[in-house]
Order: structure tokens, then sequence, then C-alpha cells
């Protein structure tokens, strides 16, 4: 479980988190969705400890974020961002490899190099594991990352739009990569993502941001609706059903 | 060839160049020669080795290649201590004459200096590195401007010992700062061993690096003042060569071809001692001292950063 309770975040006096609550269940890919300076990325980093919160508690089974230990927490829980720029040149296997750094602090034994195969083989890229990133294209990349964060094993994962610039088929294949990490392995997955098509058929949550506050929480049947996406987004959006799926048009 | 070949490779070089430097044309008095000659390579190797780990692990730290901590003004507040020294207490005073003295209190100046910059840099939970260089070059205009304020105002006879610090000079190292500098150095690198494994992490950003379980804020805070020790005793040793480290840890990068910290830390070291010690001997030999070995370092350093700026727009 990760909970909020009544969190806050401020920049220079301006609330972008106003008294957020939010609990996240095990087992379940929950999306955060809303318009453009939400506050969603700056909700997510602050459950993965990359800015600090102003007030209020955030827990992962139970413990409190702030008091464990870095090197436990990052067994616990990963996050991806929306900017993987590296000034390194890296190949696919090496950046792969960093995500054994929890268990290993650098020196990886032959069960880390074991899990480091297994995550490779997972995203299918050992064909390509020597390739330097800078070689890659942007979905191999996004998917290199991603294996990065399968090797660091934890049970949370968190993902700041992982689809930014992907196209269609890339974005299905790592959504699918997603559901399957959930319903294989168990993992638990919060995520960015903009495109709430994509929310509404991978997602068993979802939570809605407004200006730092929620506007509405629930599961996606709940939320992907009229009523609740025109409060969201400030338009009107269609609610349609393909293939007993819920989804929005927008477009026009 | 492997990086580990390639680093093995520098370090033949880098001995022989000290080996060439030690025994050239070592003619009469030998035991008066000899023994000055080795004190003055050590102090050479301790400067480039300082330069070097110290650049490469602020450049990890920064995520930059181009930013050295030379640029965050600590060569600037050297020369404004000397100049200030001269200024107040006259060429004659203890503090000028004795070089004990003098080391220390630059070296602890220089520290507690970075230590308040650092401050500034982490007071605020943001990428602050701009923040910090800002800052560190706003401060170094004003060390600098306030440095030839005093410069003008004092006798020229004190002027030209003045100027004397400005120079990074190997030529007549005192015997007992280089044992001292070889004992702080033995001392950070034991205190930095804690945090080596770090490195190579922090290279992936600050986001991946706490995303890993990297203790982010503490690890980068001792990092930065091991950095400000390193540059200081350099710095308080031969006084202030600008580019050595930017050219050194670049080349190292791109000999090395390595993401290895381990590596890029030996490699920019011995790199660091062939240009020091190669430099020297070219300024004592081919030039007759006719120049400064740090007037050749700021010429190819300088020449360097150009080209790393033009090279900027594309990939490193």
């Amino acid at each position: 479980m990760v909970d909020l309770k009544r969190v806050f975040k401020k920049y220079n006096d301006k609330n972008v988190i106003n008294d957020v609550s939010v609990s996240v269940e095990k087992g379940t890919i929950t999306s955060f969705i809303g318009p453009n300076g939400a506050g969603k990325s700056t909700l997510i980093s602050m459950v993965s400890r990359l800015i600090a919160k102003d007030e209020g508690d955030i827990t992962i089974d139970g413990k409190d974020i702030t008091t464990q230990k870095n090197n436990e927490m990052a067994k616990k829980i990963s996050i991806l961002k929306q900017s993987n720029n590296l000034n390194l040149r890296l190949t696919i296997r090496e950046l792969v490899s960093f995500g054994r750094f929890p268990y290993s602090q650098g020196r990886l034994t032959k069960e880390d190099w074991e899990k480091v195969d297994e995550a490779i083989d997972y995203m299918e890229l050992r064909d390509m594991q020597d390739k330097y990133l800078d070689e890659l294209s942007g979905g191999q990349r996004q998917r290199a990352h991603i294996a990065m964060v399968i090797a660091q094993d934890t049970e949370y994962i968190l993902l700041d739009e992982p689809l930014n610039n992907l196209d269609m088929r890339h974005s299905v294949q790592i959504m699918k990569t997603l559901r399957k990490l959930v319903d294989d392995m168990g993992k638990t997955i919060l995520i960015v993502i903009h495109d709430i098509n994509f929310a509404s058929c991978y997602s068993d949550h979802i939570v809605a941001l407004k200006d730092g506050e929620i506007v509405k929480q629930g599961r996606t049947c709940d939320v992907i609706d009229n009523c609740v996406l025109r409060d969201i987004y400030d338009m009107d959006i269609d609610v349609q059903y393909v293939n007993n799926q819920r989804i929005c048009v927008y477009f026009a | 060839m492997g990086y580990k070949k390639k680093t093995i490779t520098l370090a033949i070089i880098a001995a022989v160049v000290t080996l060439i430097y030690v025994l050239y044309d070592l003619s009469g008095n030998i035991g008066y020669i000899l023994p000055r000659r080795i004190i003055s390579v050590v102090a050479i190797i301790l400067t480039a080795a300082a330069i070097g780990f110290a650049t490469t692990v602020f450049m990890t730290i920064t995520n930059n290649r181009i930013l050295t901590p030379n640029i965050l003004g600590l060569d600037s507040l050297y020369m404004l201590l000397q100049t200030f020294i001269i200024f107040a207490f006259g060429s004659q005073s203890l503090v000028m004459m004795s070089s004990n003295i003098n080391y220390l209190l630059s070296v602890g100046v220089m520290v507690l200096f970075s230590l308040l910059l650092y401050r500034l840099l982490f007071k605020g939970e943001n990428n602050n590195i701009y923040f910090l260089l800002l800052i560190g070059m706003i401060l170094g205009t004003f060390f600098g401007s306030f440095t030839d304020f005093m410069q003008v105002l004092i006798d020229p006879n004190e002027f030209m010992v003045a100027q004397d610090q400005m120079f990074a000079s190997i030529n007549n190292v005192n015997e007992n700062l280089v044992y001292l500098s070889l004992g702080l150095m033995v001392l950070v690198t034991l205190y930095f061993s804690r945090f080596y494994k770090y490195l190579d992490v922090l290279a992936l950003g600050k986001d991946q690096a706490i995303n890993l379980g990297v203790p982010y804020n503490y690890v980068v805070k001792r990092l930065l003042i091991i950095v400000a020790i390193l540059i200081s005793i350099a710095t308080a040793l031969v006084g202030p060569i600008t580019f050595l480290g930017l050219l050194v840890v670049n080349v190292a990068y791109e000999f090395l071809k390595t993401f290895r910290h381990f590596y890029l830390i030996i490699g920019s070291i011995l790199i660091s001692i062939i240009a020091l010690v190669g430099g020297q001997f070219f300024v004592a030999e081919v030039f007759t001292f006719q120049t400064t070995i740090s007037v050749i370092i700021n010429f190819i350093g300088g020449i360097y950063f150009i080209y790393l700026l033009l090279k900027e727009n594309k990939t490193w």
C-alpha cells in the first residue's frame, strides 16, 4: 500500500499540491491524470523521494518514506522520470546493470547478473544489449530504462509519462508490459499519463488531479465519465464503448 | 585496446616521464641535485593527482564536462588572500615568510569558503548547480577585482612578491609542505574510499542516484568538501593552474571511453602527471625557465576549452 495523507507542497508560496490524500492498492496499475500543471509529476516525485513534501504523511506498507534507509527504499520503490538525458556513454546492458546497485553497491554478483539478463530478456533487448544508448531510437531507449527498473526488482514502480514521444506501437507495447508486470509478477505501478485512453484501457484505478487537488479518484469506470472528465479538463469529452473499453473522443 | 590496457599504458608513460624528469642530465653534485629533483617531482605529482582526482569527481557531481572546481573562485580567493596578507602585514610578515603558516592558512580559508558556498548550493531542493556556478563566478570576479585594487595600492616591491604568488611555480617547493600535502592527500583519499562506490551512479544524474538508493545530499556534500580540500592543497602547494583539470579529465574520458570511475580517476591522475611533469621538463630544458608551466597549460587548455565549446552543440 502506498498511502498519502493530507500532503501539501509549495513552490514559492504557490500551492502545487494542496491537501492530497491518496491510497494505492497493491497489485494494481493506478494512473494519475489531469491537465498540465495539475501536480501529477510533483506528487509522484514526492512518493519516490526525489523531492521533499512540505506537510503530510507518505507511507509505503505502513512505513514513513522519510525515515527509511535510502538503500532499503531503493529495493522497495523505483521511479522512471520522463527525461532521461544521460551524458554518459552506456550500453543497454551496462544501464540495466545499474538497477542492481541497491543490492550489490556496484559489485555485481552472479545472481545480480542473472537478474540483469532476465530484465533484458523480459524487455526483448537481448539482440541489442551491447548497443550504446545514443544509438537507439526513443522507443528502444525507453524499453532499456524500463528494463533497468525491472532489474531493480522493486514491489512498487513509478513512471512519469513513460509514453512521451513514443509512437502508438511502442506505447501499446510498453503499456502491455506494465500490465504483464502487474498481472504476472504482482508489481504495483503508479503512472503519470496524458493519454486518457491509455489510462482507461490499462489501469485499475485512476486519480484525477487539477490545480494540485484531487478532483476524483476511484475505479477506472468511475472516473472515465462525461461529467467527471468535464470537471477535470474543462471540455466536453464524449465517452464511447468500443470492444468493451471506454474510449474518450475529444479530437473534435 | 580496452580501458584497462589503456590505463596501464598511461601508467607506464607517466613512470617514464617521471624518470626522465628526475634522471635527465644528472651530473655534478648528485647528492645535492637528486633529492631536490625528487622532492620537486613529488610536488608535481601531488598537484597533478589532486587536480585530476578533484576535477573528475566534481564533473561527475555536477553532471557536466566543462565546469571545473577552479572556476568556482578558489584560485581568485587564494590570490586575494596572498595579496591581502601582503597588503595588511607586508611581505616581510611572518605569514608571508613562513610557507608552512601560509600554506595552512590558505588551505583553511579555501576550504571554509567552499563550505559556505555549498551551504548555498544545498539550501534549495532544486538542482542548483547553475546557481552555484553563478555565485562562484561572481565571487571569483569580485575577489579578482579586489585583489587588483589592493595590488595597485601596495608598494611596487611588495607587488613583485604578490605577483610571484600568482603563477604556479614548482621550481622551489618547500620540502615540509610536500610531506604535509602528501599526508593530507592520503587522509582525503581514505575518507573518499567510503563514497567511491557512489560515483558511477551519481553520473546518471540526481534523480537516478536517489532512485538507486544513494543518500544524495549527504554524499554530494562530502564529495564536494573532498574536492575543495584537494584543490586547496594543489593551489596552496604550487599556485593556480586553471585549465589543467578541464584538460586532463576530458582527455581521460575521450581516451578511456568508459564510465567506470575507478579507471577514469586513475586515468585523469596519470594524464595529469604526464602533462605536468612533462610540461615542467619542457619549461626547464627547452624554454630554460623563460616561461612558466601555468602559461603553457593555460595556452593548451584555453585552446581545448574553445574546442569543447564548439563541440558542445554536438553530442559528447
